[in-house]
């Protein structure tokens, strides 16, 4: 082993070597946010970092964030998901009707779970069809976010859905005014799903086989690594997910909306590939996606408040994505 | 031609290249005349492949120079080196393979007037560049996906020449080709020669080395460890500069003592197979590229459907998927290392440790820590040379790649390993420890690599995993209630493996199998002891002419 090392350099049984690149890897994306941060905070002043104002963020991104964190497992598993915004609608609207039926706080309940069903329903349509008609995930998907929009504009009769107010109104309450929380439940909600699923990636044998699959499917089969079940499950698993965010964002709308969060699913894969995801598969992480979605957060808040016009925040917005993966290009190298 | 005698077609002198602390290259000379095939030999690692990028422009010299020609040569880009006339024919080919031959030939020089393509212009071209290396017999509209590995070899070289190449630099050419395409290059090449081109020959293989080589130059660890003329110097001493140390045992074989039937195949097609792989013993096939040989291992292994016929494995039998068939103590290397066997993207431990996780946390989990424990041994064990069990196994040599897909077999714990080529591309110090590896298997006795210790391959898997590993449906408890005749006296839990090895290379199937099978036009022929097989024979079966005789 000894010899071994000393061939190869100066690395120790520790491993510090791969410890600093997996931390630089994660610490590009921060630096990142670290930097967009600073440049608004020296535009804007010191306020822009005030506890309203980050709460305020965190309030904006938490709906992109709750759907990235099932698209970072789709996109390591070498797959994608543009269903995403649809069933984001979806979940409004099945969430307005289950209230409208029963609007107590334990119909509510009733309703969000209703809807996250709802959305892993569409995800297992998304992974029952990448697996049994071999068609790429971004036509099926492509397919699936005309299909669920369609479903979900049927269901609602093509009209926003007005539903009774219920503590599904509260998740992403302000808690500014002041009640026990430091920040709103959904934020509480969402940080802990993020620790589930980045857990899951690394450290459970699902997440190393949706790795295994997204960097080299061929060899994932030989490996005897059931491949139709875990792409059923991690699409089942980001179409709850997207739901959820779905909930979330009905918590803000009050109402069922079938026309709502067009395009989301752009802003959801902007969040994993500026996190350090790549579409070729295999590479993807929870805090990465975070940092990501945290990234446009405060670009989209920074620039509004600074008074820059919406246009000016979208060219910043797809020149940071470019610059991203460009700069993780030219870091590793050639490999993608 | 009298000029070329003195001076050099491409020459290198003290050619330096280090990576941060890493001295890939050290003072590297290397020169080849027109008309010379040069041979360029070394294990992985020993430089071969950072020399090859430095030629090719994709790598800039850190101090020496070059001379293309008497001229200095500093290429600035792969472009730059095929503008200059240097080609490179890389080992992984780099065709289109949805374009035609015609296309691919005249790829990025395609004959145009304002930007149309000039198509009659570019047959013309590849025809020319075709015929010059005899092989009219490829059609220029063909697509290049539909032509097998040979032909899209030919097509690549064709493209050098319509480039106008010089010097022409192949890299392991034969990695992709069977017996009868391999005499088909090396006359290829004799034809090459003869037109002026000096050729610079990278290869593992010492064979093919005297048999196509004027010199030879040895690299090891980044510096010329020797040079010298291929027909005067014998193949041993060749491989000894190569490793440094004599090459006196390259098929150790152990006692073997083949058990009862662990694989038993009844008329299985594809393959048309009848035979039965006891355990402690290797069973070579041998056979012509395209022969079925692969196509059958991957039906055993659940990869491909079986037609027809009967698999047991053990005491399980009928239909099985590659889960199943690792379940059942089975286990598969794959021909395609980079392509199938190996996820480059991911680590070492990732990939050695892919096929069971289960006894490497609790529940559901994957503790790292152990997963890298767990990797570790087997690198301790097999010498696989990297920087960390995390390290992304793309950044490995080929032979240390190979070393991680043979401890994933041995992670598992398999009782019978059915292997594809297992030691393609890989170089001979790796080659030699492999061969060691399997015989060990096969005889029971422990992996040698820590010295003197005597613990079995199956104990120090037991240990390494911390606590006792959840028994896999193995060989020897299913044969409690086998289905298959079973000698109740053969010893259980002594850890002997039984090996199907599928090899091109008939010196390596001749050294390490006790018995060996021809497969020929897609038809396995009957197992013989490996006594009764020499190279010829085995050519002669696998290429049918005994049939017809």
């Amino acid at each position: 082993m000894d010899r071994a090392l000393a061939v190869d350099g100066s690395v120790g049984r520790t491993g510090r070597v791969v410890t600093a690149r997996r931390f630089l890897d994660e610490r590009g994306v921060l630096v990142g946010l670290v930097v967009v941060a600073l440049v608004f905070g020296a535009l804007i002043g010191p306020q822009f970092f005030g506890a309203a104002n980050l709460e305020l963020m965190a309030r904006q991104t938490v709906i992109v964030c709750v759907a990235a964190l099932g698209m970072t497992m789709v996109i390591v598993s070498g797959g994608i998901d543009l269903s995403v915004g649809s069933i984001v609608a979806l979940s409004t609207v099945v969430t307005a009707l289950f209230l409208r039926h029963d609007g107590s706080p334990s119909g509510a309940l009733v309703a969000a779970l209703g809807a996250v069903a709802a959305g892993a329903l569409c995800g297992v349509l998304n992974g029952v069809l990448v697996t049994q008609l071999r068609v790429v995930p971004f036509i099926v998907t492509l397919g699936t976010m005309l299909i669920v929009r369609g479903a979900a504009k049927g269901l609602s009769d093509e009209r926003r859905l007005e539903a009774p107010i219920t503590w599904l109104n509260d998740l992403l309450k302000t808690t500014q005014t002041g009640h026990g929380l430091l920040l709103p439940s959904g934020i509480w909600m969402t940080a802990a799903l993020a620790v589930a699923v980045a857990f899951t990636l690394q450290y459970t044998r699902f997440g190393r086989h949706l790795f295994a699959i997204g960097s080299s499917e061929r060899t994932a089969r030989l490996c005897g690594v059931r491949i139709n079940r875990s792409k059923i499950a991690v699409y089942t698993v980001a179409g709850a997910l997207a739901a959820l965010a779905g909930v979330m964002a009905f918590s803000r709308l009050s109402v069922g909306d079938p026309t709502v969060a067009n395009g989301l699913e752009l802003d959801v894969i902007a969040a994993v590939i500026i996190g350090g995801g790549s579409l070729l598969g295999g590479k993807g992480s929870v805090v990465g996606t975070i940092a990501g979605a945290a990234i446009m957060a405060v670009i989209q808040i920074g620039c509004s408040q600074q008074g820059l016009p919406n246009w000016v925040q979208q060219i910043v917005t797809g020149a940071i994505i470019v610059f991203a993966v460009g700069l993780d290009r030219w870091r590793t190298g050639t490999q993608g | 031609m009298a000029e070329a005698v003195t001076a050099p077609r491409f020459e290198m002198h003290g050619v330096r290249k280090t990576f941060g602390a890493t001295v890939a290259l050290d003072a590297v000379d290397l020169s080849v005349r027109a008309g010379e095939v040069c041979a360029l030999v070394g294990q992985n690692g020993a430089g071969k492949s950072t020399l090859m990028a430095t030629l090719a422009g994709a790598l800039a010299p850190d101090a020496g120079l070059m001379r293309l020609d008497g001229a200095a040569y500093a290429p600035r880009n792969p472009l730059d080196a095929r503008q200059a006339g240097v080609a490179m024919i890389y080992q992984e080919l780099s065709l289109a393979p949805h374009l035609s031959v015609m296309e691919n030939i005249v790829l990025g020089v395609e004959p145009a007037r304002r930007g149309i393509v000039l198509r009659a212009r570019m047959r013309e071209i590849a025809v020319a560049a075709l015929g010059e290396l005899g092989h009219t017999d490829i059609a220029p509209e063909t697509r290049v996906g539909d032509l097998p590995p040979a032909a899209q070899q030919l097509v690549e070289i064709a493209r050098a020449l319509a480039i106008g190449c010089r010097v022409l630099v192949l890299d392991e050419p034969t990695s992709s080709l069977g017996h009868a395409d391999v005499a088909i290059l090396f006359e290829l090449i004799a034809r090459l020669k003869a037109r002026g081109l000096a050729i610079v020959y990278i290869s593992h293989f010492i064979e093919e080395v005297k048999a196509v080589s004027d010199r030879f130059v040895v690299l090891r660890d980044g510096r010329n460890a020797g040079a010298g003329v291929t027909s005067t110097t014998p193949a041993t001493d060749i491989v000894g500069l190569m490793v440094g140390r004599a090459f006196d045992e390259m098929y150790p074989r152990g006692t073997r003592t083949p058990g009862d039937p662990v694989l038993l195949l009844n008329d299985v097609v594809p393959g048309a197979a009848t035979l039965a792989l006891r355990r402690g013993e290797i069973l070579g096939i041998a056979g012509l590229l395209g022969a079925g040989r692969t196509r059958l291992l991957r039906a055993i292994f659940g990869l491909e459907p079986v037609m027809r016929g009967a698999i047991t494995v053990g005491a399980f039998s009928g239909p099985s998927t590659p889960p199943d068939r690792w379940r059942q103590g089975l286990g598969m290397l794959s021909e395609d290392r980079a392509g199938e066997g190996l996820a480059l993207g991911l680590s070492v431990a990732d990939n050695m440790t892919l096929t069971r996780l289960e006894p490497l946390g609790p529940a559901f989990t994957v503790v790292p820590s152990r997963q890298q424990a767990a990797a570790e041994r087997w690198i301790d064990r097999l010498g696989i040379r990297c920087a960390h069990p995390r390290q992304t196994i793309g950044e490995l040599s080929g032979g240390n790649q190979q070393k991680v897909a043979v401890a994933r077999l041995l992670h598992h714990d398999v009782d019978v390993l059915v292997l594809d080529e297992p030691t393609r591309g890989i170089d001979v110090a790796s080659k030699a420890q492999i061969y060691r590896l399997i015989d060990e298997l096969v005889c029971g006795e422990p992996v040698t690599r820590g010295d003197g210790d005597a613990s079995s391959v199956v104990d120090l898997h037991r240990e390494k995993a911390g606590r006792p590993v959840p028994p896999v449906a193995r060989l020897g408890s299913a044969r409690a209630s086998a289905k298959i005749a079973a000698a109740p006296e053969a010893p259980r839990g002594q850890g002997r493996k039984s090996v199907l090895l599928v090899s091109s290379y008939l010196p390596e199937l001749l050294g390490v199998c006790d018995r060996i099978a021809v497969m020929s036009r897609g038809r396995l022929g009957p197992a013989r002891p490996v006594e009764e097989w020499t190279e010829h024979s085995l050519l002669m079966e696998a290429s049918g002419a005994r049939a017809a005789s």
